[in-house]
């Protein structure tokens, strides 16, 4: 299943590279990745592909909101379908 | 590809401008509940219930965690008791909201619609076994919602239940005056009522309907309000085309939403109804928008026009996202639910008189109102027959939910709490209509029902 992690946050050293070890962490892959700061806010989204994690998606949900709590930023992932619906014709 | 931005802006209106799905409603037959002996009936009422919606709320709870979009209620439709209760050889009928309130606790959902009668042509001996259970089965039960058709534009106006339903207000609010006459905040009376509606407190499952469907109410009135900054000082057909883009992209997400919960309930899908439903939070009312539109406060003139151009526009955006339609879809106007309401009645502004105007054009009608607790039945009925007219002769569902709390007066507040809010108690007018409400007999059915 493909889903979005999105963060979002105040910008600093290592959001990235925290971010990805815990996707590698859950075995999650990695397809595409946009990021930007704009006013000091930082702002990622990633396309990934979770049907080889190693945990169910309510987990995975769990694992990363508590990581970005612990980061101090807001971290999420949803499935994909839901911005498909809303964007795409 | 979806865009970055797409995404953050998706993000933007859940976190901030209070995205939600409103309402995931499974409608249920209990046609085949019905039975001679009462305690077997509401028995098989209550087990039909639980077997039926066991894995709503799990289901609901589930998808709401997957798709990262809050689902904020879940609740089931029935359908209306009179039918099912009419067997059953029994004056009470508080005993079926009993059974439904039990099994509306024990599944976990937040309300449960269909202690309702439909007359507007006339009544059984179950309806009005049914309607003179109201103030009991109300005043016992918590989750219990109930509503009453007295009018359509094919049969008229059925003013013998309009003039009783103004006493049966009056009885359910004196016997929940300590919680503020909660229980009319549970009673809807209607005019054209609809058999798919997902909305409390007004749903029930039709009898046109299947054994069981999942129907989806959507709301937003949030993300329009923000939308509109982009449109400041711009013609109104502008205005119209970015609510009827936002109200696309709302109603997206619901069919996304009632496609999922259809399928793993196993149950089919039926309706999405694109209601801008508003909630007492910030930045989530329906008036706001209104304001937004460029009133300084809602019920001002202007009000109606710009109510106007957002209803129509809300139905026009939505209506190709969905491969289904239906229920009420439209703008929401509960003046205890909608804290820019709230705000616009107890300054005054906003007034009886400009609501009944504005239900001429929004989806329903007189909602969540609190009205002085010395207002007489035949007021109450009054009230009732003028928004049924307005109902008949359109072609729409018009609907009111008038709470008297005993004891209140023009100025009070009265607190429900949750979603349904708080009320400014607003004035009604002090002459009578009791004569106009004690003839009873039928307001025949206009010239638009003569369609074929």
């Amino acid at each position: 299943m493909r889903a979005i992690v999105t963060v979002v946050g105040p910008d600093r050293v290592g959001i990235i590279a925290e971010v990805c070890t815990q996707l590698a962490q859950l075995n999650i892959n990695i397809i595409d990745i946009s990021q930007t700061v704009m006013e000091g806010f930082f702002t990622m989204m990633m396309v990934t592909d979770t049907s080889k994690a190693n945990s169910d998606f309510d987990t995975i949900a769990d694992v990363l909101a508590r990581k970005g709590e612990s980061m101090g930023l807001s971290l999420r992932i949803q499935r994909e379908d839901i911005f498909h619906a809303m964007h795409k014709v | 590809m979806l865009s970055h931005n797409d995404i953050m802006s998706t993000i933007d209106m859940i976190d901030h401008q209070h995205l939600d799905i409103r309402t995931i409603t499974l409608g249920l037959s209990l046609l085949d509940c019905a039975d001679p002996n009462a305690e077997r009936c509401a028995q098989k009422i209550y087990d039909k219930i639980c077997r039926h919606a066991e894995q709503l709320v799990p289901t609901g709870e589930t998808i709401e965690r997957e798709l990262g979009i809050p689902i904020v209620n879940k609740r089931i439709s029935v359908t209306p008791i009179a039918l099912v209760g009419g067997a059953s050889e029994t004056e009470n009928f508080a005993i079926f909201a009993q059974a439904m309130d039990r099994a509306a606790h024990t599944v976990g959902v937040n309300f449960i619609g269909g202690f309702s009668a439909l007359v507007h042509k006339g009544m059984t001996s179950g309806d009005r076994r049914l309607i003179q259970s109201i103030p009991e089965a109300l005043s016992t039960t918590e989750l219990v919602c109930s509503s009453v058709n007295v009018g359509s534009t094919k049969a008229g106006i059925n003013m013998e239940a309009v003039r009783w339903m103004g006493q049966i207000i009056k009885d359910t609010a004196a016997r929940t005056a300590d919680q503020g006459g909660m229980g009319c905040a549970k009673l809807v009376v209607f005019c054209n009522a609809v058999e798919d509606n997902p909305f409390m407190a007004g749903a029930f499952h039709g009898v046109g309907e299947p054994e069981s469907v999942i129907n989806v109410g959507v709301s937003g009135p949030g993300v329009v309000a923000h939308a509109l900054k982009e449109v400041q000082g711009k013609p109104l057909d502008e205005v119209a085309e970015l609510i009827k883009k936002t109200a696309f992209r709302i109603t997206r997400m619901g069919q996304l939403v009632a496609q999922e919960a259809s399928r793993r309930l196993n149950v089919p899908f039926g309706v999405v109804d694109l209601s801008l439903a508003p909630t007492p939070a910030i930045g989530d009312s329906v008036a706001r928008i209104l304001e937004a539109m460029g009133l300084e406060v809602c019920g001002t003139h202007g009000t109606t026009a710009a109510l106007a151009l957002l209803n129509d526009a809300v139905k026009k955006g939505g209506v190709m996202a969905s491969s289904s339609v239906g229920g009420l879809s439209g703008a929401f106007i509960p003046v205890s639910e909608d804290e820019g309401m709230i705000a616009a009645a107890s300054c005054g502004t906003l007034t009886l008189d400009k609501l009944e105007a504005m239900t001429c054009v929004c989806s329903v009608g007189l909602d969540m109102i609190a009205v002085p607790g010395d207002t007489t039945a035949d007021t109450l009925s009054a009230i009732i027959a003028d928004e049924a007219a307005i109902g008949m002769v359109n072609t729409k569902t018009t609907a009111v939910r008038l709470i008297p709390a005993v004891g209140s007066k023009v100025g009070d507040m009265v607190e429900f709490g949750g979603l349904l809010g708080s009320a400014p108690v607003m004035p009604v007018h002090p002459e009578s209509a009791a004569e106009l409400i004690a003839r009873g007999g039928r307001i025949p059915a206009p010239m638009q029902s003569l369609k074929n």
